[in-house]
């Protein structure tokens, strides 16, 4: 890139864009999507951890047979609760709200995203459509899972018109970062930034906006019917008034099969990067890494019947939506060869986040695999609503997307907020993380297929020993899940300051943003000359390096404290 | 896990369920194979090209066309392998040989009702003859339910609004579970049931004997057992979901809206037909009115077993 690189500056600017005004009104009333993004961080964590301690509680529960420490009625909103937050506050905004508003208009060379006011209206709406989910635990129960099934969830009162609503308004702000990404990818790219020589993070970012703008809209048409059925008794669903409760199945999963890829698409997009900067090499395939974003972008619209083949779909639908979930599956497998072969003759670093991006292959890689289990149909057909789904589930959304994002703050950490973390507190806790993430789900596979189904507040006690392992494994991942809240937070106040690029990365928010940035991002419009990992073609990166690469360099003597 | 089967599966107790099992070892093992591969190749690149130099640029490298087309080909391959025999297998479970014995079931909050062509109707426990094919003809009068028997690798929703089906040919005597797999509210994992599996005669007679009397007490000892009343009311004065059967019969009953009554035959009934009507204090409205369709001989067995709970 251009002579103006600042990669290997140790100067820390006095003013940068979280110190530039103080007030409380100057972070609420913010257009600037960094402080945005720092905002959905600090909900989506509130969230993840709210999710997380119902978790705990549940899997406590679940320590033995019968009562342990709630009742039926309390364990069956647990879980529930669980899963409305960790999928719809938590996963769904995470990795393209906090990090996608952070990273991506830098990675752009941009100074904001296109519509900076449409950006703070989305987080809006995302805590109202918050507030509504919660309040419809004053309603009525919310129980039996985050699919909610007709005819029981509106059997049992108005709180699912609640919910619905506020995952649809919820959803609102997905499309709207959605439609804001997808301008600002195509209208506000740098210089000589083609199509070509975009980060791999934001062509996922892309995709899954793309995603975000078709989908969501269907979460609100099946809430105006619910609307409508429970309002004016028209039959839809609920066969008490000749509706269809399969209709409903279909409707919800032709939302949430796709949202499985808003929630899985950014994670491949954090994964490319942390490859290509880690092993100091271009990313293999980089062309197909991209676009099969998009290619499963779209064929994300039409496998949603896989989730239902022993539903009552006909047994047709049922075999040609197991044929096209394979042909999903293809393009996935080959990125995860795509980021092996990266590390091939590469300069492999092993710091933290390159850790979460090897655990990625590995959970991941399982999540992939045993989803190719499920997809196939006679198989299928024993596992359904075992623990074997709820294993595959968490590989791939936890395993997945939620290591994947680890990886991410690890990575981005340093440059939103100018400090580094303590290293080896962050090896030890991502070792905590992938043992006990293993060790809570992996069990969970093997009871599946021996027969236990989801959902069971109660079980026999051959499955004890497996809940037990499970348990224990929960106990490892809060272990190392706090331990990461509490690096996190102390760097903030004693992490060593971080020089604009700590990692030797490529990518413009490292080579032309200090850290933390300004507030306008860049001092000048950058212009891009090469592709984003092309290391080789970027030795003044490396030579000047005075202590080594990564290492948190000395603060300037002269620079004061932010 | 428990004493049959291995660690993946249970026994194969059905004609298809070897069949299942065949297709699960294939994709389990040929995942194992690739899935060990990758991770072989990863952690051998992250030690043979770790970072030695800080200074260190690699070269990119020129990229296979060979071993591009090579890995899109062969997983499709292997996936399209195991999509058509799961195809053929599936086709299999949802295709009832015609001359298989037919039995209804219906499921409701939180039990299973099995009705036989002779009229006969039963609860929770599934007799049926070994090496006949058998199909089920099953439906909801609530809200969705799911019929799994994991010994046979059957599994089908239950639907209030239509018939579905599956059908099994059991190779063995003996009992398996049934479970419930499709939520349907506070005691779903309670909605467990057996498949008992006889011979022939065994299963001739069975059948016989439910069209004879039982005395009242035992009668509802089983219909207690049956329709999996001891889910919610214990017999021995735990509290679970709802209030214990113990001591119940002539005692005072203290209703949240403030009211009293005796429990006695009609307070019993009424209890049990319409739940609603009232609320033991410091109890949730908890049971579903599914109960209803108890016979009044069934009705009088479960008064006698109540009495019997001092």
């Amino acid at each position: 890139m251009s002579g103006t690189t600042l990669a290997h500056s140790a100067h820390q600017p006095e003013v940068n864009y979280l110190n530039h005004t103080k007030t409380l009104k100057s972070w609420l009333f913010t257009l600037d999507h960094k402080r945005i993004g720092l905002m959905y961080l600090g909900a989506v964590a509130l969230a993840f951890l709210a999710g997380g301690i119902l978790a705990l509680l549940v899997r406590i529960e679940l320590l033995a047979p019968g009562q342990t420490i709630m009742g039926p009625d309390a364990y069956n909103q647990s879980f529930t609760l669980h899963a409305v937050l960790m999928i719809f506050a938590f996963i769904i905004p995470a990795v393209p709200a906090v990090m996608g508003n952070f990273v991506l208009p830098i990675q752009l060379g941009a100074k904001d995203v296109a519509f900076p006011r449409l950006n703070l209206a989305s987080f809006y709406i995302y805590l109202l459509g918050g507030v509504i989910v919660l309040s419809a635990l004053f309603v009525g129960r919310i129980d039996g899972g985050w699919t909610f099934y007709a005819p029981y969830s509106e059997r049992v009162g108005d709180s699912i018109l609640f919910v619905t609503l506020g995952v649809f308004v919820m959803g609102f702000s997905s499309i709207l970062t959605g439609l804001n990404f997808i301008v600002t990818v195509h209208k506000m790219r740098a210089p000589g930034l083609t199509w070509t020589r975009l980060p791999l993070f934001v062509w996922s970012i892309y995709s899954t906006s793309i995603v975000q703008v078709l989908a969501t809209p269907v979460i609100g048409i099946t809430m105006v019917l619910l609307f409508l059925e429970r309002a004016l008794k028209i039959g839809i669903f609920d066969p008490a008034l000749g509706g269809d409760p399969v209709l409903f199945q279909h409707f919800f999963w032709f939302y949430s099969h796709p949202a499985v890829y808003i929630m899985i698409l950014p994670a491949f997009g954090i994964v490319s990067d942390l490859m290509g900067t880690f092993s100091r090499h271009q990313v293999s395939g980089y062309k197909f890494v991209a676009l099969s974003s998009v290619a499963i972008a779209f064929l994300g619209f039409m496998v949603w019947g896989h989730h239902m083949f022993v539903s009552g779909q006909s047994a047709t639908s049922s075999i040609v939506f197991s044929l096209i979930t394979y042909l999903i599956g293809i393009p996935t497998g080959v990125k995860v060869l795509n980021w092996v072969t990266t590390m091939y003759r590469g300069s492999i670093w092993l710091q933290t986040p390159m850790l979460y991006a090897l655990a990625f292959l590995f959970t991941f890689s399982i999540g992939g695999f045993t989803g190719i289990m499920l997809g196939v149909l006679a198989i299928d057909v024993h596992l359904h609503d075992t623990y074997f789904v709820v294993a595959h589930f968490h590989y791939v959304m936890m395993g997945g997307n939620v290591i994947a994002a680890l990886g991410g703050l690890h990575y981005w950490w340093p440059k939103m907020t100018g400090r580094m973390f303590n290293e080896t507190a962050g090896r030890v806790a991502a070792a905590l993380v992938f043992i006990g993430f293993n060790l809570t789900f992996f069990p969970q596979f093997i009871m599946g297929s021996q027969g236990m189904p989801r959902r069971y507040y109660d079980y026999l006690p051959e499955f004890q020993g497996m809940h037990q392992l499970s348990t224990y494994g929960s106990w490892v991942l809060a272990a190392g899940l706090f331990l990461i809240l509490g690096y996190l937070l102390w760097s903030l106040v004693k992490g060593e300051r971080a020089t604009a690029n700590p990692w030797g990365a490529l990518t413009l928010e490292w080579t032309h943003a200090s850290s933390p940035p300004d507030m306008h991002n860049f001092h000048d419009t950058p212009v891009v000359t090469r592709g984003p990992y092309d290391y080789h073609l970027a030795p003044e990166l490396f030579v000047t390096s005075p202590g080594g690469d990564g290492a948190a360099e000395q603060v300037h003597p002269t620079e004061t404290k932010a | 896990m428990g004493e049959n089967g291995n660690v993946w599966m249970p026994d194969a107790m059905s004609t298809v369920a070897s069949e299942v099992d065949s297709l699960f070892y294939f994709v389990l093992w040929t995942s194992t194979i690739i899935f060990a591969l990758v991770i072989l190749a990863k952690v051998y690149f992250a030690v043979r090209f770790r970072r030695r130099d800080p200074a260190e640029v690699p070269q990119p490298i020129h990229e296979s066309k060979l071993l591009e087309t090579a890995w899109i080909v062969i997983p499709t391959i292997l996936v399209l392998i195991v999509f058509t025999w799961g195809f053929k297998v599936f086709v299999k479970l949802n295709s009832p040989p015609p001359d298989a014995y037919q039995i209804t079931v219906r499921g409701k909050q939180w039990f299973w009702e099995f009705q036989y062509p002779n009229g006969t109707v039963v609860a929770n426990e599934m007799h049926v003859p070994i090496g006949q094919p058998v199909k089920l003809l099953m439906s909801s009068e609530d809200v969705l339910h799911s019929f799994f028997i994991p010994d046979f690798r059957v599994k089908h929703d239950v639907l209030p609004n239509r018939y579905t089906s599956l059908w099994f040919e059991a190779t063995a005597p003996g009992e398996y579970q049934i479970y419930c797999t499709e939520y349907c509210g506070t005691s779903h994992s309670g909605m467990l049931g057996k498949v008992i599996v006889q011979t022939e005669e065994e299963f001739a007679a069975w059948l016989n004997e439910q069209s004879q009397d039982l005395p009242p007490a035992e009668l509802g000892a089983n219909v207690f057992r049956q329709y999996n009343c001891g889910v919610c009311h214990s017999v021995d004065g735990t509290r679970i979901v709802g209030p214990t059967m113990k001591g119940l019969w002539g005692a005072e009953r203290q209703f949240e809206d403030g009211g009293t009554a005796v429990a006695d035959e009609n307070y019993i009934r009424e209890s049990v037909l319409n739940p609603g009507a009232h609320i033991v204090a410091t109890y949730p409205n908890a049971m579903p009115a599914t109960f209803g369709s108890l016979s009044a001989k069934q009705l009088d067995g479960l008064i006698a077993f109540i009495q019997t709970l001092e």
